[in-house]
């Protein structure tokens, strides 16, 4: 029975593993290139926990792993007797403490870099969420956002490469949350509230909008289209936008 | 105490019994019964992850609107993540680890003959069924089950529909059934420990219930008033969480005033301190395990103990970590992920301390020991994993990913469902006097745990390659293009991790009938519950219990045995 639990857990072990590592290794999943001007220090303090978590995990696995084997119940060995041991508890209080205040003092950081005081802005565009689509609206020629000359588009993001944009964020429903994993960033529209965000994008680059909070059935299709362009191009579009061509297309206006 | 003997009838012996056992084994049943309900939601939800649209043609009999022509339709979908959730939390979970642990082991392990208040007790768990009715009623109502996720966020919670209805008034009455048994058992182990049991001389697992039961009794008023609100704004258009302006399908909503956010606030006030509800008890089979089959005493007994206490009271500060993307202040933010990455604190220190009781052990890897080894292992990845939610930069980019689903099912399921695998397989001999298959048991638990990983591992990369939760068809986003191999081996790993589970059902209804006989003590353990018959008499002991010393005299030197039950005075050493 032994025999065949072995089997039984080494045939499943060699049916998922390898199965696994070749649909990761097919797919290269790991975080996307990164196009924000935070994105580095999100994925620099990504990889710090990283570090520190892998090296914890290993060393309490093995740890483990090697005591059950050291440990393993033999005739005649008599296992220790302790109620513990002060000092080791300290040790294990103490190091764990220090490692995660480090982590908090780095994260704090950046969390202020990302959400404090939002750096001056070169365009504001507001965003109004709604089941299931991303209102776009820019400021018309007048330079002042909800008034009659604004630039509106659905579902479709142009910013330009470079500049510091801050998005008014709403919703007109339900909650839905404007995510872009290139930017590493994503805040939720809750309806009622005017959220505030900026962001830089690095370089041109053709990204989408993921609704990441449950919106609905069509939660699932809830996608925008996000073209960060230089800023020439951005400038053309936005004209373009403004004075539309003598002949129609049928573009939203 | 124990009651004068009597011979009640069927109905008051096994349906109406006011006998903690009896109500810990209905706990037993109907939990594990949810529990494989939640599990085939969840197959159902791996089906459409792995093979998104396929067909599964004879789904249509069971669900004509949900899968007609046995392909998923999105509100389907969102049906079967939200009862997933709820049905495996509300269900399983909390009555496995609180109800049936709770109920059959604090006047066992404390030497009592029952609970304080016994008809409270029988109606605590009577709560339960109309519970799961109700909640699972929205199934056959138009419109179907809830499907605004097990965390109903207003204002979708709001414009769902009946199921949704269903889902607030059954948690409702969930509410009140943990509620009555948090009172139960705080007075229980206040007012009926056994002459000689000193609060430092509780079981592990005694402790945990106890500080569990506080927990509830704080926690679960205060989610019982947010859905009561919450119902009045799905029903009586009320607007505690629904502000001016909301336009629902092109309709301007008559409400003003109400907070968005303040659901989510009062939400994660209670359910924050749940997750620590579904874990705590489980740290406490644990704790209680390792030591029996190591033979050595628990290592830092007071700091396990403290520790718990510590978690309890942090986990009451930590809650709005589950909104770090909410748009809420940003120094609200600071503060939670400060109070967050404090309670990783305690929980390492628990994980130590585990490791110290097998340090220079005498391990033996029976069945129940393969589980809380399980459970130790799984819940250091889910504590690790936890890192990254805590720190708010990298929150903002994996929340509301596959990365927090994977972390959730680390805690969850690595953690609770080991623990509940662990005490199941530990107390069935005390329960119904035989023994488990040994062989059957290690095979469900070693292939639990690889099938386990093979489903939520490859999470933690979805997440972090930004594959958000909560997708009915991840085919919309073209950088989702490649994660599809990956989902399917998944979803073949959870097909698995579901098969298996067929051993373990095996093995529960073959050692009820054909289990050797288990004796009092059959794994030689020494805390109360093993002093007396398997399964115990009604009222529990013949002779109320003394108790000598601590729970955990294993290997006592200079013993003849190597180990010292609580009720049995030390031969010679002094007690400790």
């Amino acid at each position: 029975m032994r025999g065949l639990i072995k089997v039984a857990a080494a045939a499943a072990a060699a049916l998922t593993a390898p199965g696994e590592a070749w649909a990761f290794g097919r797919s290269r999943i790991w975080l996307p290139e990164g196009v924000s001007t935070i994105a580095p220090a999100v994925d620099h303090l990504f990889y710090l926990i990283l570090w520190i978590t892998g090296v914890a995990f290993v060393l309490v696995q093995v740890t483990l792993v090697w005591f059950l084997i050291r440990y393993r119940h033999r005739k005649g060995v008599p296992a220790g007797y302790t109620h513990g041991n002060n000092a080791a508890e300290i040790v294990w209080t103490i190091v764990p403490t220090i490692i995660l205040v480090f982590i908090a003092l780095r994260s704090q950081t950046v969390w202020s870099q990302m959400r404090g005081t939002p750096p001056p802005h070169d365009l504001e565009v507001e965003i109004t969420a709604e089941q299931f689509a991303w209102n776009i609206r820019y400021a018309g020629p007048d330079g002042t956002l909800n008034t009659a000359d604004d630039v509106t588009n659905i579902n479709q993001l142009h910013l330009p490469a470079q500049k510091t944009v801050l998005i008014h964020l709403k919703s007109k429903d339900v909650i839905h949350s404007f995510f872009v994993p290139a930017f590493r960033f994503k805040q939720d529209a809750v309806p009622g509230v005017t959220g505030r965000l900026w962001i830089n994008a690095v370089k041109p680059a053709n990204l989408e909008i993921v609704c990441a909070e449950l919106c609905g059935l069509g939660h699932y299709r809830m996608r925008g289209f996000l073209i960060v362009e230089p800023s020439a191009a951005f400038d053309a579009w936005m004209a373009a936008q403004i004075t539309p061509p003598p002949a129609p297309t049928g573009q939203p206006s | 105490m124990s009651q004068p003997h009597r011979t009640p009838g069927f109905l008051r012996t096994y349906v109406f019994s006011d006998d903690h056992k009896t109500i810990g084994i209905q706990f037993l049943f109907t939990s594990l019964f949810m529990m494989l309900f939640g599990g085939l939601l969840a197959m159902l939800i791996r089906w459409q992850l792995g093979w998104p649209g396929h067909p599964l043609p004879w789904m249509e009999q069971i669900a004509p609107n949900g899968m007609p022509g046995g392909i998923m339709v999105p509100e389907y979908y969102n049906m079967l993540f939200t009862m997933h959730g709820s049905v495996m939390i509300f269900f399983a979970v909390i009555p496995a680890l609180v109800g049936v642990f709770g109920n059959y082991l604090i006047p066992l392990k404390i030497g009592a003959g029952d609970m304080a208040f016994p008809k409270l007790n029988m109606i605590s768990y009577w709560l339960v069924p109309p519970a799961i009715a109700i909640v699972c009623a929205g199934f056959f109502l138009e419109g179907g089950a809830a499907q605004a996720g097990w965390t109903s966020y207003a204002p979708l919670s709001t414009i769902m529909g009946p199921g949704q209805v269903c889902w607030i008034v059954g948690v409702i009455v969930l509410g009140s059934s943990s509620i009555m048994g948090a009172v139960n058992y705080i007075t229980t182990i206040i007012n009926l420990r056994a002459t000689g049991m000193s609060w430092f001389r509780l079981p592990l697992s005694v402790w945990a219930l106890f500080i569990t039961a506080v927990m509830t009794l704080l926690a679960t008023p205060v989610l019982a008033a947010a859905l009561i609100l919450l119902l009045m704004d799905t029903t009586l258009h009320t607007s505690f969480f629904l502000p001016a302006g909301l336009i629902i399908d092109g309709v301007l909503q008559p409400n003003s005033g109400g907070q968005v956010l303040l659901w989510q606030h009062i939400f994660w006030f209670y359910s924050h301190p749940a997750v620590y509800i579904m874990i705590l008890p489980a740290m406490g089979i644990v704790s209680e395990i390792l030591p029996v089959f190591a033979r050595k005493p628990l290592f830092g007994y007071r700091s396990m103990v403290y520790a718990i206490m510590a978690i309890a009271m942090l986990g009451f500060i930590v809650w709005a970590h589950h909104m770090f993307a909410s748009g809420m202040n940003p120094t609200l933010g600071t503060s939670f992920m400060a109070s967050t990455i404090v309670i990783a604190v305690p929980s390492a220190i628990k994980t130590f301390n585990w490791l110290g009781t097998l340090w220079r052990g005498s391990i033996r890897l029976t069945t129940p020991m393969l589980h809380a080894l399980a459970f130790v292992s799984m819940f250091v990845i889910g504590g690790l994993t936890g890192i990254f939610l805590a720190s708010t930069p990298v929150d903002l980019y994996v929340h509301d990913t596959y990365f927090v689903v994977g972390h959730l099912h680390y805690v969850l399921f690595g953690g609770s469902l080991f623990g509940i695998f662990a005490g199941i397989t530990f107390w069935f001999p005390k329960m119904f006097g035989r023994m488990m298959h040994e062989a059957m048991g290690k095979a469900h638990a070693v292939l639990t745990l690889i099938f386990f990983n093979g489903v939520m591992f490859p999470m933690f990369m979805l997440g972090i390659h930004g594959m958000p939760r909560r997708i009915y068809d991840y085919h919309q986003y073209a950088h989702l293009a490649d994660v599809e191999a990956l989902n399917r081996m998944m979803s073949v790993s959870a097909f698995c991790l579901g098969l298996t589970q067929l051993l373990f059902i095996a093995n529960f209804f073959w050692s009820l009938f054909k289990g050797r006989a288990a004796g009092a003590n059959p794994w030689q353990a020494t805390t109360l519950e093993w002093a007396t018959s398997s399964p115990p008499p009604h009222g529990n002991f013949a002779t109320p219990p003394t108790v000598y010393h601590g729970p955990y005299e294993y290997s006592v030197p200079g013993a003849s045995k190597d180990f010292l039950p609580q009720h049995e005075p030390a031969p010679s050493v002094p007690a400790h």
